[in-house]
């Protein structure tokens, strides 16, 4: 059932039907970028595509919300 | 083509609301930005929709989401950012929903319109609030619930309200040592919580008994005051409180996750785009105005749920159905011959919600106290990073509303349009919350918009691709 997902390099498993931010909250990594001023770690914080502390780049693209986000198998996820 | 009515939510009172419309032989159109129907209370993982295992209240609005699928166009993923009147009266709301790898903004034409936009959590500013592992208590909810994810090992629940409680419980369940519920208001502890006043005794009960179970201490008129770490949260400062909130006395407790919560933030920005008129609820936040069957100052737009006044689901759940009934009622197929089409049966439990609702939010107030939590550097506006030391600049070069402070210093003015610190800048300006000014409700990328204006016709009203759940 479960699949994977590239962060970084690094393989995260994947329950179908989580979201990109869920499952890399689950395999411990809770920051993925940076903010543009003091540089300070953001990861989730409301969990349901409110605050945009979220943002992450899949595939390449342009930021999208990680809460909002369904894992799709191999989904390449660039950190910042 | 143009529905009959265009539901904007998901939720309890959405999917009531759209499913009592299309049983009354409505065309309708429902629109959530989730991946699945729910909503937050109802949300749920891939796995609850065909496993045997889902508790009654979820398998019952299961039954529902299933019902309507049958009758009524339901799009997911689909983000409404717009909604305006169209020369010809009809209403035309506007939505941005994923593509293949791109992005597609698809228009739904209908003559009336169900707000059931929900709410999200009100959270307060404090020290390290920022850091990865602080959570809002909805989103370390919305993790278990949607994607069976537990928050952290060693988390602990703060801020007001009865909603800290199912999310202790729940985190406790899945197998988190929740350290502790911190309420800042109270002073009654759980054997005479406020849902025991309000006919609730039994749900209060089921939650003190999984607390005392997991050995979850609940402590009133206290609260996280300060998260500290380096690149995450490793422990927090928690208070005691006056009834002002103001700090008594401070503990140190190790943790690798928080779950705030202070309330609720009512999502209404579609109705103040069509110039519905607000109200201020109970607890200052600015709510849709409504009557008793549910109608917005705007004809054709009608309210359900949280943003007419947070009361929570079942509440919400009422509203949608008699807002249902209303609009079947508007458009020439009353189900009964109550007054608007409403059954006196359902318009009579909507008015205990209603004081269900306002009775809570009198109960948990957010007291003034929180403002001597901060620090001239902690963040105030989390995207713009604003601290608090700019926004008392402002307020010392003369801006004296929250507008001003955000002209001048920038909170509100990011990603989240003011959504996270709204509140909190309101309440430093000295003001209430006022109604949101957002004609874009949700990012939308140029192509998209591009893709509006040449694409028009084909873009209606099309189901999304990966088809429905």
């Amino acid at each position: 059932m479960t699949f994977h997902i590239t962060v970084g390099g690094r393989q995260v498993p994947v329950v179908p039907g989580q979201t990109i931010g869920a499952a890399l909250h689950a395999a411990g990594v809770r920051s993925w970028r940076s903010t543009r001023f003091g540089g300070r770690p953001r990861g989730l914080f409301c969990g349901i595509g409110v605050c945009f502390d979220c943002l992450i780049s899949v595939n390449g693209r342009p930021p999208e919300r990680a809460c909002l986000l369904e894992a799709a198998p191999g989904d390449e996820v660039t950190t910042a | 083509m143009t529905y009959d009515l265009l539901v904007a939510g998901g939720g309890p009172a959405g999917v009531a609301g759209a499913l009592t419309a299309a049983l009354a032989g409505l065309r309708v159109a429902l629109v959530d930005s989730g991946q699945r129907l729910g909503g937050q209370y109802f949300r749920h993982t891939a796995a609850d929709e065909t496993g045997p295992g889902a508790k009654p209240d979820l398998a019952r609005f299961l039954r529902q989401a299933r019902a309507l699928e049958a009758r009524a166009d339901v799009l997911l993923r689909h983000q409404a950012w717009n909604v305006s009147r169209e020369p010809d009266g009809d209403l035309v709301l506007r939505c941005v929903t994923r593509n293949g790898d791109g992005e597609r903004v698809a228009e739904l034409r209908g003559r009336r319109l169900l707000i059931a936009t929900g709410a999200h959590d009100r959270p307060l500013p404090f020290p390290g609030w920022d850091l990865p592992g602080v959570l809002t208590a909805g989103g370390a909810q919305a993790l278990l619930k949607g994607s069976g994810v537990v928050a952290g090992r060693r988390v602990v629940v703060s801020g007001t309200g009865p909603f800290l409680l199912p999310v202790a419980a729940g985190l406790a369940a899945a197998g988190a040592r929740v350290l502790g519920v911190h309420e800042a208001n109270g002073g009654l502890g759980l054997a005479r919580h406020p849902l025991h006043a309000l006919s609730k005794a039994g749900e209060a009960a089921g939650y003190a008994a999984a607390l005392a179970r997991h050995r979850v201490p609940y402590r009133t008129r206290q609260a996280v005051v300060a998260a500290h770490g380096d690149r995450e949260v490793e422990a927090v400062t928690l208070a005691r409180l006056d009834a002002a909130w103001n700090v008594l006395a401070t503990r140190v407790v190790e943790c690798d996750t928080v779950a705030v919560g202070y309330g609720f933030v009512p999502q209404i920005e579609l109705g103040t785009q069509l110039g519905c008129a607000t109200r201020h609820d109970a607890d200052g936040s600015p709510v849709l105005a409504v009557d008793a069957a549910l109608r917005t100052s705007v004809p054709g737009v009608w309210a359900a749920g949280e943003p007419t006044g947070v009361a929570g689901w079942r509440p919400a759940e009422t509203e949608g159905r008699v807002a249902g009934y209303a609009i079947a009622a508007d458009a020439g197929r009353p189900a009964t011959a109550g007054p608007d089409g409403v059954p006196a049966v359902l318009a009579r439990r909507r008015e205990r919600g209603r004081a269900f609702g306002a009775a809570l939010q009198r109960a948990y107030p957010v007291m003034p106290g929180w403002r001597t939590w901060l620090r001239d550097d902690t963040l105030v506006c989390r995207c713009e990073e604003v601290p608090l030391a700019r926004v008392r600049e402002a307020q010392a070069l003369g801006a004296t509303g929250a507008r001003a402070v955000k002209l001048l210093a920038r909170p509100g003015m990011g990603w989240c349009q003011g959504r996270i610190c709204g509140y909190a800048v309101s309440c430093l300006a000295g003001e209430p919350p006022q109604p949101p000014r957002r004609p874009i409700a949700q990012p939308v990328t140029l192509g998209a918009l591009a893709e509006l204006t040449t694409d028009q016709d084909e873009s209606t009203a099309r189901r999304p691709s990966g088809g429905l759940p």
